[in-house]
């Protein structure tokens, strides 16, 4: 089994370290793991702020880098959803529809594929989880309050496992944090709205660590944590899951 | 020429064919009707009474409303003391009408036209009194529209509890313009 | 209504300077979710009914002609007097010539987003007839010479001691007085007045059933009811799109459209309006304004299956915090959102740029319109047609030519955290980038990953 990381671009630049976890967590795991150079972003940037016709030749990069891998894991829900929904290139549309089927979100890799039945990590903490929309509607990598389907939810699965690490229900388990790309700065006050009231939540419920499935909702809250100078710590979920390994 | 216009232009812009789903009918898994029927309009601010067949009605609903003066009982009430009433109906205090049947999921009741006299009767009164047979409550709005689906009235309603507005900051008020209380009197056989 | 409106983002930002209002606001919204999820999650079924839903609505569009057509004939054969409206104009035109007829001057209107969407209102007003909101909710926001801010919830940014002050002000009640059991008995002594005086009543349409030619609406209120049964004359003011085949179909509807909306099971009243009372008329307006258009764009025509619950301004956490003011359009918050634009591009291209895309309405949607992906699309449809600033299509030009090739990609962000680290000072520049007025930066680490991946490889 090939497996190819697909590191985000902001990750890649921002936070290395959520990178390098995610590869040691799947090295662990006994994976044949692969991050081609070829890569740079998934194009949703531009593609959420309306230019999606400006992303041909991001996609064909994007394919260029990682045709012929058996699965492309990503730390990331958002862009693994973008790449599902959008990769398209005409003239190499076989390739693109294979990646847009072997693309996955490292938790759903995790679950589905790889299925985890124990992590060895160990992290003795409170922790809130910031469910991302796109990981959890669009990949429906946990049931959305807004239906009526039974509970699941695949990050959720996987922090059960970490040894020691307690976490907490929110009043709003599963509300935007107002990231939204582009909308952050476009519509800054919102957005920065959004994010206050998510960490008002964990607060409330005495959490000092923040997890989620993409660092991107993540960067934007840790952003209005560190101006107000809280008591809160922001991991990528790849990271608490690789504790202590 | 707007008519023409308008069936043109969807002609034209309407999708491919879509079949019609097939109507699927939902069991209610209740089988105690009145209990869920009373919990449903009482969540809804209405209540109901339950009495056996043939007992009068006109006491229990006296002692309902003791200040009641105006009241139209088109059950047990007599036709001329009703036509005098329905001379001034913004001034009724109580309107008593038959309903024709019962929803437990929701505590709705289906009213028609010939029930209520005057469609506006049961808007316009102060307080409404429906009754209804017990054996006609059905379990959920699938079974209500088998049974009175192809009645086809002039006009029709579904009544749920009296008049209510939320619309000052979400406080519930009971009696926004019509009935301010709803009491239902569900006959037994 | 021809010029550009004030932009959603900043619409927004002005409405969060309020930070005890706004939290009211969320809050509240928060609640009606939070009773609707409470009372769908009683309906195991509630996601079949879903499907029920939105393919009874797909079929119907898919054969719209042909059930405008039956619906119009039962109405005929009913009594009811059809007339069909091209625009908002027309529709105008055609309730003025109504009102007209029968020199009416007292008008009562009961809830209708259409007629909203048309600005009858207004219209009238310019032809010297005044019209009165019967909901509460619209009669406050009428009475405070505003639109309403959510499709069910007209004035629910409204707070109470405000509408004591507007009914001081026009219903004479106590001066200070923001008790809203008091406020609403005080609007119910003033509006029964109006409905037992009116001569004509508007309401609008919930659903128009084609096999029968009855027109079903919904209030809580009753005030549909008593406008139309008190007055002579009712006309109901409908889209194209309120159609559905037939009478067993109001099942689904019905046990959707409250739960959705409000968290109720049903609303006190679903009337069911088939032929004028004896002795009045009954008028029913078809009224299209945009919706052939959009029944023609393929992307968008499923907007087409709303029904109106506003479930999704409920949810939306954008909508929550900018309230319905800041979309400038008739219909407020993600649904409003995708159908504006369709009636006015320009106007309107700042809509689908305010959602986060967080999914939410499309899950919380009773006929399953998947309004983020709409919203997606616009923004695409947006840009193509030259409705974005030409600053940020330079600017994504530029991102389009980095992003497509890994060595400008590597350079560039390099040279980014490089900048960041020796100027730390520019990225908490609040006027050049809105990102820090409110938000630290990550602080640039010294190598990316792929240079530290580089330098490790892929060992253990």
């Amino acid at each position: 089994m090939r497996v190819a990381l697909f590191i985000p671009c902001y990750v890649d630049q921002f936070y290395p370290q959520v990178a390098i976890a995610t590869l040691k967590l799947l090295q662990h795991l006994g994976l044949e793991v692969h991050y081609p150079m070829q890569q740079t972003c998934c194009g949703q940037p531009m593609a959420n702020g309306g230019f999606e016709h400006l992303t041909h030749s991001c996609n064909s990069n994007f394919i260029k880098a990682f045709d012929g891998y058996d699965y492309i894991v990503s730390p990331s829900g958002s862009c693994v959803l973008h790449v599902k929904d959008h990769l398209h290139d005409h003239q190499q549309e076989t390739k693109a529809t294979q990646i847009r089927q072997r693309v996955y979100e490292l938790c759903e890799f995790l679950t589905d594929i790889v299925q985890v039945q124990s992590i060895k990590a160990s992290f003795p903490k409170k922790v809130a989880l910031h469910q991302g929309c796109h990981g959890q509607r669009g990949l429906k990598l946990a049931a959305s309050t807004e239906t009526v389907v039974p509970w699941f939810s695949k990050p959720v699965q996987l922090l059960k496992m970490v040894e020691g690490l307690e976490l907490v229900d929110l009043d709003r388990p599963d509300e935007c944090c107002g990231f939204g790309g582009t909308f952050c700065v476009t519509e800054e006050a919102v957005s920065s709205a959004m994010g206050l009231s998510r960490i008002a939540d964990y607060a409330k419920h005495d959490a000092h660590v923040v997890t989620g499935t993409d660092m991107s909702c993540l960067m934007h809250q840790e952003g209005l944590i560190k101006r107000r100078k809280l008591n809160m710590q922001i991991l990528h979920i790849s990271e608490v899951l690789a504790a202590g390994l | 020429m707007s008519r023409e216009k308008i069936l043109a232009a969807v002609k034209q812009n309407k999708p491919a064919p879509v079949p019609l789903p097939e109507m699927l009918s939902f069991a209610y898994p209740v089988t105690d009707l009145t209990a869920a029927f009373t919990a449903a309009i009482t969540k809804a601010g209405g209540a109901t009474n339950i009495v056996k067949k043939g007992q009068p009605l006109t006491p229990a609903i006296k002692a309902l409303f003791p200040d009641a003066q105006r009241i139209a009982d088109f059950i047990e009430g007599d036709t001329t003391t009703n036509a005098a009433l329905l001379q001034q109906p913004a001034l009724l205090d109580v309107v008593v009408l038959k309903g024709q049947l019962g929803v437990a999921e929701n505590g709705a009741i289906w009213v028609t036209d010939k029930d209520c006299v005057e469609r506006v009767l049961p808007f316009i009164t102060q307080h409404l009194v429906l009754v209804i047979d017990q054996p006609t409550l059905v379990g959920n709005m699938h079974q209500a529209y088998a049974v009175m689906g192809q009645q086809n009235p002039d006009y029709g309603v579904f009544i749920a509890g009296p008049s209510k507005t939320a619309d000052i900051e979400q406080s519930l008020v009971i009696g926004a313009h019509g009935p301010r209380s709803m009491q239902v009197f569900i006959v037994e056989p | 209504m021809h010029t550009k409106p004030i932009p959603h983002a900043e619409a927004a930002s002005a409405f969060l300077e309020n930070k005890e209002r706004v939290q009211w606001h969320d809050e509240t919204l928060w609640f009606v979710r939070y009773k609707r999820d409470k009372i769908v999650n009683e309906i195991p079924e509630w996601e079949q009914l879903r499907d029920l839903a939105s393919q009874i609505k797909d079929h119907t569009l898919s054969q719209l002609d042909q059930y405008l057509g039956q619906f119009e004939a039962a109405a005929i054969a009913n009594g009811v007097t059809v007339h069909w409206a091209a625009d908002a104009a027309d529709h105008n035109r055609i309730v003025h010539s109504i009102l007209a007829k029968h020199k009416a001057q007292k008008i009562v209107k009961s809830k209708s987003m259409l007629t909203e969407e048309c600005h009858l209102n207004e219209y009238l007003e310019t032809q010297g007839i005044e019209v009165v909101d019967t909901d509460l909710g619209e009669r406050i926001v009428q009475l405070n010479k505003e639109m309403p801010s959510h499709i069910v919830l007209p004035a629910i940014h409204i707070k109470k001691e405000e509408v004591g002050e507007i009914f001081h002000q026009h219903l004479g009640t106590e001066k200070g007085a923001s008790d809203p059991l008091y406020l609403a008995l005080a609007a119910r002594e003033h509006l029964r007045q109006k409905f037992l005086a009116a001569d004509i009543a508007i309401t609008g349409v919930n659903f128009a059933v084609a096999e029968t030619g009855a027109i079903v609406v919904c209030t809580n209120e009753g005030n549909a009811d008593l406008g139309a049964h008190l007055a002579k004359v009712h006309i109901a003011c409908m889209g194209i799109e309120k159609l559905i085949p037939r009478t067993e179909h109001l099942s689904v509807f019905l046990r959707m459209l409250a739960r959705n909306a409000t968290g109720q099971n049903i609303t006190a009243y679903s009337s069911h309006f088939r032929k004028p009372q004896p002795g009045s008329e009954m008028h029913i307006v078809i009224v299209d304004n945009g919706r052939t258009t959009q029944l023609g764009r393929e992307a968008f025509r499923n907007s087409l299956k709303c029904i109106r619950c506003g479930a999704c301004l409920n949810t939306c956490p954008v909508y929550r915090r900018s309230g319905g003011h800041s979309y400038h359009n008739a219909t407020a918050g993600p649904i409003g959102a995708i159908l504006a634009p369709n009636l006015d591009m320009r106007k309107n291209a700042d809509l689908p740029f305010a959602s986060t895309l967080c999914g939410s309405c499309t899950d919380v949607c009773p006929v399953k319109i998947d309004i983020h992906n709409q919203l997606y699309q616009w923004r695409q449809v947006l840009t193509q047609e030259g409705h974005v600033p030409a600053a940020k299509a330079a600017g994504m030009k530029v991102m389009a030519g980095v992003l497509a090739s890994p060595a400008r990609y590597s350079f560039a962000g390099k040279w980014a955290r490089k900048l960041l680290r020796w100027f730390p000072s520019l990225a908490l520049n609040k006027t050049f980038n809105p990102w820090a007025k409110q938000r630290d930066l990550p602080a640039p680490p010294k190598e990316s990953f792929r240079e530290w991946y580089q330098k490790n490889g892929g060992s253990k």
